[in-house]
């Protein structure tokens, strides 16, 4: 038994881990577990890479199959990590289309959560790029899923949270660049509403986000600095600059958790406001930035999960359709800046359609915030999430430990045929993950 | 013909050694994996081609059989620049002490075999001139502990052997590293309770051996506070150590 948790560290859970070194060995763990989960780096924040009772680690599985240099399609074992994929390839001339703020997640962490990233307004979810998938399922079969063979269970794996079976293998498209940097201009936004437009303008942007300020309040309410971005050519870069900086290691690693005082209202307001400042004023011209800041900024700090203190901290990742979204957005905000406690990081941006059947993207805004576990924190998020339903909103799963199952099903209506799909491929229940007891598995006597 | 540089690991299937061959053909060098199941090494050696362009051959090799050795290095493609053995074996301590032939496999995996190929490829690389060998040791064979004395004698005989190979050789233009991981989190240790700053990942320990070739360094202690807790250890006298719960 192992205690094992996401990174949010809450909850930890006690399940067998296993570590299978072959896909017959993953095949003999599905077969003999009463309810498994594949996890791959752990980065998931609740419990969806947790097991009911075993939990598959499939790091071990990070052999790259076969490369294409004149196509960019990549065939790789799921437990590959994005940033090795990047370290290896992006001095080839290739990236991943679509990353999240972290590169050290597995591809098969990846394609489960459909995750998005700073394009997805106009270039979609992970899943897009995925050309096929090698899929170990409940009833021990392992087939090829994709758009042409079993398109729906590959729609259903795209999003899916692993839950219609192990992800082996898969085949990636990967982005042509000619250079590992990004032209970023940053924009300065006064208020909410000013930071939407910024991001409605930005909507040619291949890349955008904003960060938010949840401290500011009044008139200051939603006072954002709003990032995009392009990839740069190789003409861009001056002389002498490295067309592929590499990712370091992070340089400053948190060793202890902190204690949980260290984040309280008035260092977080501190740190919020020369964040600001700073940023104000490098706001108007453009210049260039290495990917790896770009895109993965507080990997750069390695086990930050640790500055929340021993009792973990809650992600809350919503997203509000399009319409309306800037009366409930401006809501939410006003509450957590009263609330005062919150959110790090606080990062607003534009979706587009997600492509899973079960994706977290859908069109319109999402916020994403992040509290420290406290007493009184439980009741504050179930008040957001009030506010999430109301507004045909839906939170994200990778970030979730606790959203109620009325709150998960108002928000994902294809629900149904989910648990359909789940269903033929696994009719006794092998791939069960703590998300999935907690959210929608059939309560068994 | 190419005129990349080839680098042959022994015991390729380990996760150190998988590392290692990501760290040398990350450089640009060919790469030959040796096991005792040249099939199942062949999904690495495509990994090694597909993620960094490089020749990656496979080739069967088991550390027990010691009559095979000559044949082994002389079926080889082409003579290596660098060979790095990696090959080792734990086992369990207790078996050891009660099962004279599971004593003997440790010791002959840990010792015997390694020693013997390494100073065949040593005779090869005098001849040529030119070449590294680089033998995976470890830090329990710095001091012989009450919890894992077979492997530690063992890997001690194995340090022993490499350090007169490298007084030897070093004349000949031939370099030997001496590699003393520590604790590395792999199937070896998988279970085992280790101490987590004390701990690296395999990936950390094929670039030290890397390192250790470019730069020809003799004795690596893959993380720098081994060297000081081994300093410590060894200075133990004997009446203190031998009461140590250890």
């Amino acid at each position: 038994m192992a205690l094992i948790c996401g990174w949010g560290r809450f909850p930890a859970v006690d399940t067998d881990l296993l570590t299978p070194r072959s896909f017959d060995a993953v095949g003999d763990a599905i077969a003999a577990t009463s309810g498994g989960i594949a996890r791959g780096n752990g980065r998931a924040y609740g419990d969806a890479g947790i097991g009911v009772s075993q939990t598959i680690a499939m790091t071990g599985f990070d052999r790259v199959r076969s490369f294409d240099p004149a196509t960019g399609r990549v065939r790789l074992e799921a437990g590959v990590l994005l940033s090795d994929l990047i370290d290896t390839f992006g001095p080839r001339g290739f990236l991943p289309y679509v990353v999240p703020g972290t590169r050290f997640v597995s591809v098969g962490g990846a394609i489960a959560a459909d995750v998005h990233g700073k394009n997805h307004h106009c270039e979609g979810g992970f899943g897009r790029y995925v050309d096929s998938i090698l899929l170990r399922t409940g009833t021990g079969e392992t087939i090829e899923v994709s758009h042409e063979a079993n398109p729906e269970v590959f729609l259903a794996t795209i999003g899916g949270m692993g839950l219609t079976g192990v992800i082996l293998e898969a085949t990636l498209r990967l982005r042509p660049v000619e250079t590992g940097w990004i032209r970023e201009r940053v924009i300065s936004a006064s208020d909410l509403h000013a930071a939407m437009r910024a991001l409605d303008a930005g909507d040619s942007a291949t890349y955008s986000v904003a960060w938010i300020d949840c401290v500011a309040r009044g008139s200051d309410l939603g006072r954002s600095l709003i990032y995009l971005g392009e990839h740069a050519r190789a003409s861009e870069l001056s002389d002498g600059t490295e067309a592929f900086p590499r990712g370091r290691d992070p340089r400053l690693t948190v060793p202890i958790d902190l204690p949980s005082m260290t984040l309280n209202r008035f260092s977080v307001r501190a740190f919020n406001e020369l964040y600001y400042r700073m940023g104000a004023r490098r706001a108007g011209g453009s210049h260039l930035v290495s990917i790896f800041p770009y895109f993965f900024p507080l990997d750069g700090v390695g086990a930050w999960n640790r500055i929340y203190g021993r009792r973990g901290f809650l992600q809350h990742q919503c997203v509000i359709p399009q319409d309306g979204a800037l009366a409930v957005l401006g809501d939410i905000l006003d509450r957590v800046s009263r609330r005062g406690d919150a959110s790090f990081l606080t990062v607003l941006k534009k979706l587009g359609q997600g492509d899973g059947l079960m994706s977290f993207p859908m069109p319109g805004y999402t916020l994403a915030l992040d509290f420290p576990v406290t007493g009184s924190i439980m009741n504050f998020v179930d008040e957001i999430d009030r506010l999430v339903v109301a507004a045909g909103g839906r939170l994200y799963l990778a970030k979730d430990a606790r959203q109620s199952r009325a709150t998960f099903e108002a928000g994902y209506p294809a629900l149904q045929r989910f648990k359909e799909i789940r269903a033929s491929l696994d009719p006794t229940g092998k791939i069960r993950s703590k998300l999935s007891q907690r959210l929608f598995d059939e309560v068994r006597p | 013909m190419n005129s990349r540089k080839i680098v042959l690991v022994l015991g390729g299937s380990s996760d150190i050694g998988r590392a290692t061959a990501r760290s040398f053909a990350k450089a640009g060098w060919d790469v030959q994996l040796a096991g005792r199941e040249a099939v199942a090494l062949e999904p690495d050696a495509a990994d090694l081609h597909a993620r960094y362009d490089i020749n990656a051959s496979t080739h069967r090799f088991d550390v027990l059989d010691t009559a095979s050795f000559v044949d082994f290095v002389a079926g080889l493609p082409a003579l290596p620049d660098v060979v790095v053995s990696i090959v080792g074996l734990l086992g369990s301590q207790q078996t050891a002490e009660r099962e004279l032939e599971h004593a003997a496999t440790i010791m002959r995996s840990n010792y015997e075999g390694p020693a013997l190929i390494l100073g065949l490829f040593a005779e090869k690389f005098l001849a040529r001139g030119s070449g590294s060998i680089v033998g995976v040791s470890s830090v329990a064979g710095d001091r012989g502990r009450a919890s894992n004395y077979v492997y530690g004698s063992a890997k001690a005989g194995f340090s022993a052997f490499l350090s007169g190979l490298r007084a030897r050789t070093s004349r000949g233009g031939v370099h030997v590293v001496t590699v003393k991981p520590g604790f590395v989190r792999t199937r070896m240790t998988e279970g085992m309770k280790l101490i987590g700053p004390l701990t690296v990942e395999a990936p950390v320990v094929g670039d030290a051996i890397f390192g250790a070739v470019e730069r020809r360094t003799d004795v690596v202690y893959v993380s720098g506070k081994w060297r000081l807790v081994m300093l410590i250890i060894k200075a133990l006298p004997e009446a203190v150590f031998k009461k140590l719960k250890f």
